[in-house]
């Protein structure tokens, strides 16, 4: 065999071994939560809150942080997606390409995107005290909302600035005025990739624990005010695997696996709603 | 005599950041026929007629002095509105680009974002504008589907139709066979020959053939300067400078 042979041949391997350690990551990650977690699922743990001595392993669930991170995410990602939609269709459609407004603000998103989260929390609870207010759902929303706003503007740039420049050509050239445009042909055009970074945007958000512990606090009842406190699911997770006890530890691995299950009915539902509207793409 | 004229391009200059790509250009468009800007690759055609839509301000850096009038109005005057002015004209591109709606969608679109909301109406318009593109038959029973899932040559039809539904006076058209089979290219050229009693058509070509059987009138480009206008014929048979009886003869391309 000659050199080139056995170079292709070994870079091939290399391809073969890393793909396989990254499917084998994510397929050791849900095998551990669901074998752990499992045994501990009860339907309780869905149905109620912590009732008294639930971290010390008496009865109850996790529905006070089941709702809260959907609470919270999801106002966070609306939130989130109301701020980043002008911002994207910004740098696509009105600024000069590349021009030094274009790529400082993608500079900014991209600074901000490293940031670490407890930053944002610290950041969060700091305007928080300044404004005078306590921990609570809304505090919590709008942190997470500035956590997550770099990723979705980025991914949803990422997007936009993929759509054909002629097929904005072509809609200028009926007359349309750069807003009907972006409204009518680039926010259809790229619905599929909007929908990608609004669940990537929600996935962070919904799983980060650092940035809630100070703004959204937490709390055992069933969140039902934007102004009181709210548990997450991340938190609830930390405190039982923070317990001494064995049978709450396990229930953290439980939650684990609600956690996950969330994050996975909520991408297909999207996925096969949005299929309905995204037939119409120019590929 | 003169033609009538509704496009009058007075010392038309364009740059694209230093590059000075259209030089001192004044011409007179006749109405109501063909008119076909030849000229080798790189001359400044698809500029010149992105000039007249104002789609040159898109380009990023770009400067543009001298003015383009269409009917007696500077459409490089600030104060205008750039939506009426394109509105005068419907654009079809070398590649065609359905926007991505449905068919029907396609072609309402343009009346729809200029006031038209009846059903009826725009019912009427589609297929109005379908059948003048020649179009209708082939996709009346499916007005609702994708306007990506037609062929290409259907796709250029069916932008003609868009471009048409505005109602404009003038048709830009950029290469616009190049993508196409001889087949689908026939039709547009087709389509073409039977808008100009009713249309200024411009188009920009460099299949020469396809400008001989098109033209009643060429504008010859070479290097962003406009060397020779006229009709068709005296152009083609007897042109009047060296330059275009070379690039005519295939000597410079
Ligand atoms: N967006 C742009 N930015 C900078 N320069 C450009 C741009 N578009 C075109 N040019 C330059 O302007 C000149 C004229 O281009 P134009 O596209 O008008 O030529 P053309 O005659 O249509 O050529 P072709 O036959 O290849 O389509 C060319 O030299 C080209 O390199
Ligand atoms: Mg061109």
């Amino acid at each position: 065999m000659d050199r080139r042979r056995i170079e292709e041949n070994i870079f091939k391997g290399l391809m073969i071994v890393s793909t396989i350690a990254l499917c084998l990551i994510l397929v050791l990650i849900v095998a551990a939560i669901t074998f752990k977690g499992l045994p501990s699922m009860r339907l309780s743990m869905i149905t109620q809150t912590p009732k008294g001595g639930f971290y010390l392993g008496k009865e109850g669930g996790i529905l006070n942080a089941i709702l809260g991170s959907i609470y919270l995410a999801g106002g966070a990602t609306i939130l989130a997606l109301f701020l980043a939609l002008p911002v994207v269709l910004y740098l696509n459609l009105y600024a000069r390409r590349n021009g030094s407004i274009v790529r400082l603000v993608r500079f900014c998103l991209d600074v901000l995107w490293g940031i670490p989260s407890i930053v944002y929390g610290a950041f969060g609870f700091t305007i928080m005290l300044f404004f005078g207010l306590r921990a609570s759902l809304l505090g919590g929303i709008i942190t997470v909302a500035l956590l997550i706003l770099p990723i979705m503007c980025r991914a949803m740039d990422e997007v936009f600035s993929m759509v054909p420049r002629g097929l904005l050509e072509a809609s200028y050239a009926v007359g349309a005025t750069r807003w009907e445009t972006a409204l009518k042909v680039v926010v259809r055009q790229g619905l599929p990739g909007m929908i990608t970074a609004v669940l990537i945007a929600f996935g962070r958000g919904i799983g980060d624990a650092a940035s809630v512990i100070f703004t959204a606090g937490f709390s055992d009842a069933v969140p039902n005010s934007l102004f009181r406190p709210a548990a997450t699911l991340p938190l609830a997770i930390f405190f039982q695997l923070g317990t001494p006890f064995p049978q709450v530890q396990n229930r953290a691995y439980a939650s684990a696996f609600i956690l996950t299950m969330i994050i996975l009915f909520i991408s297909i539902t999207t996925r096969i709603v949005s299929r309905k509207y995204t037939r119409h793409i120019i590929k | 005599m003169e033609p009538e004229t509704h496009i009058r391009v007075k010392n038309l200059n364009v740059y694209y950041g230093k590059d000075h790509v259209l030089r001192d250009v004044s011409i007179n468009i006749p109405d109501k026929r063909v008119i076909v800007i030849i000229g080798p690759s790189g001359c400044g055609k698809t500029t010149l007629l992105r000039s007249f839509n104002r789609l040159v301000d898109t380009v990023d850096g770009v400067r543009v002095s001298g003015e383009v009038m269409v009917d007696e109005e500077n459409i490089f005057d600030p104060h205008v509105e750039l939506t009426h002015i394109r509105k005068k004209m419907g654009l079809l591109s070398q590649t065609p680009y359905p926007l991505p709606m449905s068919i029907y969608d396609n072609v309402a679109y343009g009346p729809r974002l200029h006031g038209i909301k009846d059903k009826k109406k725009l019912n009427s318009v589609v297929e109005h504008y379908l059948k003048i593109a020649g179009l209708w038959e082939e996709v009346k029973d499916k007005l609702h589907t994708p306007a990506t899932q037609v062929s290409i040559g259907q796709q250029q039809r069916l932008c003609l139709a868009r471009g048409l539904a505005v109602e404009p006076e003038i048709i830009l058209a950029d290469e616009p066979t190049s993508a196409l089979d001889p087949k689908s290219s026939r039709h547009i050229e087709e389509s073409f020959l039977r808008l100009k009693k009713d249309y200024t058509i411009i188009v920009v070509t460099h299949i020469l053939r396809q400008a001989r059987r098109l033209a009643d009138y060429v504008i010859f480009l070479y290097c962003g300067e406009l060397i020779e206008h006229g009709p068709a014929r005296q152009v083609f048979e007897s042109p009047r400078e060296k330059m275009t009886r070379e690039y005519i003869q295939g000597v410079i391309s």
